[in-house]
């Protein structure tokens, strides 16, 4: 059915991302104390628009793919941080809790938009 | 279930926490003894952290990257004191015991820094928590 093939659109990508990022975030919290580690956080928007395929496709033999482009891996990148600690860790543990606490919001907000795309297709389906 | 995985990551970091409290609580309770020689007296203890981030570590016994991992103790490299107590059982034949390296204010100060490190990882896992329980209800929308 496509209806629900698309009916959550870039919301259920989004939704998972992030949910990625909350534990690559997580991961720096827990590893607050742990000597020479160092922070690392997503670039949610420009995974995203890997995730969705992005607007630049390959409709052509002719056509040259970016090496960076293609999937682009996990896109996990280091933080530059604040301040290092002595013993290597990048970690700034107020910086982490903020960002955990947008992402979290963040979460929601999609959550959100999905919930409204149900209620859509409830309606729909309802035919009231 | 990248929500799920937080729960694994942030008690990883709160059994470390644990143990380094475990720690600095044993290291308080031995600050007083003496022994013999500086070889037998206490040392104080403190747990070495590592990020669990490698794929090869998930064979051994990580189930999940990305958690925190003790990979052993150490003893504090401060070297104990020698104090002249001839009255002491444990003294050595000129009189001299070794008390334990443990400072106090360093203890007082680990201990903190795990109760709130500790802390940090309840706070994760109620938000990861609630993000959970809201999903679940994306049912009820």
């Amino acid at each position: 059915m496509k209806i629900f093939d698309t009916a959550f659109g870039l919301h259920e990508k989004a939704l998972n991302l992030r949910a990625q990022r909350m534990e690559v975030l997580s991961q720096n919290i827990a590893n607050a104390d742990t000597p020479g580690f160092k922070a690392r956080d997503i670039d949610f928007k420009n995974v995203l628009n890997n995730v969705q395929g992005s607007s630049m496709r390959a409709t052509h033999a002719g056509h040259v793919r970016h090496a960076g482009s293609a999937g682009a891996g996990s896109g996990l990148l280091y933080t530059v941080p604040f301040s290092t600690a002595v013993d290597g860790n990048t970690v700034d543990i107020s910086v982490e809790h903020a960002k955990y606490g947008k992402a979290a919001a963040e979460y929601q907000a999609t959550l959100r938009f999905i919930e409204g795309n149900i209620a859509g297709v409830r309606k729909a389906l309802r035919g009231e | 279930m990248s929500i799920s995985n937080i729960f694994g990551i942030a008690a990883s970091a709160m059994n470390a926490q644990m143990v380094r409290m475990n720690s600095t609580a044993s290291n308080m309770a031995n600050a007083g003894t003496v022994g013999s020689s500086a070889e037998e007296a206490y040392k104080a203890k403190r747990p070495v952290f590592q990020a669990l981030l490698q794929e090869h570590q998930l064979d051994q016994g990580a189930q999940f990257l990305g958690g925190v991992k003790i990979i052993g103790m150490v003893d504090d490299a401060e070297p104990n004191k020698r104090m002249h107590d001839p009255g002491n059982p444990v003294a050595d034949k000129d009189g001299f015991v070794f008390s334990s390296n443990v400072n106090e204010v360093t203890e007082m100060v680990e201990m903190m820094g795990a109760a709130r490190s500790y802390q940090n990882n309840v706070e994760v896992v109620n938000t990861a928590r609630e993000l959970m329980m809201r999903t679940l209800d994306i049912t009820k929308a």
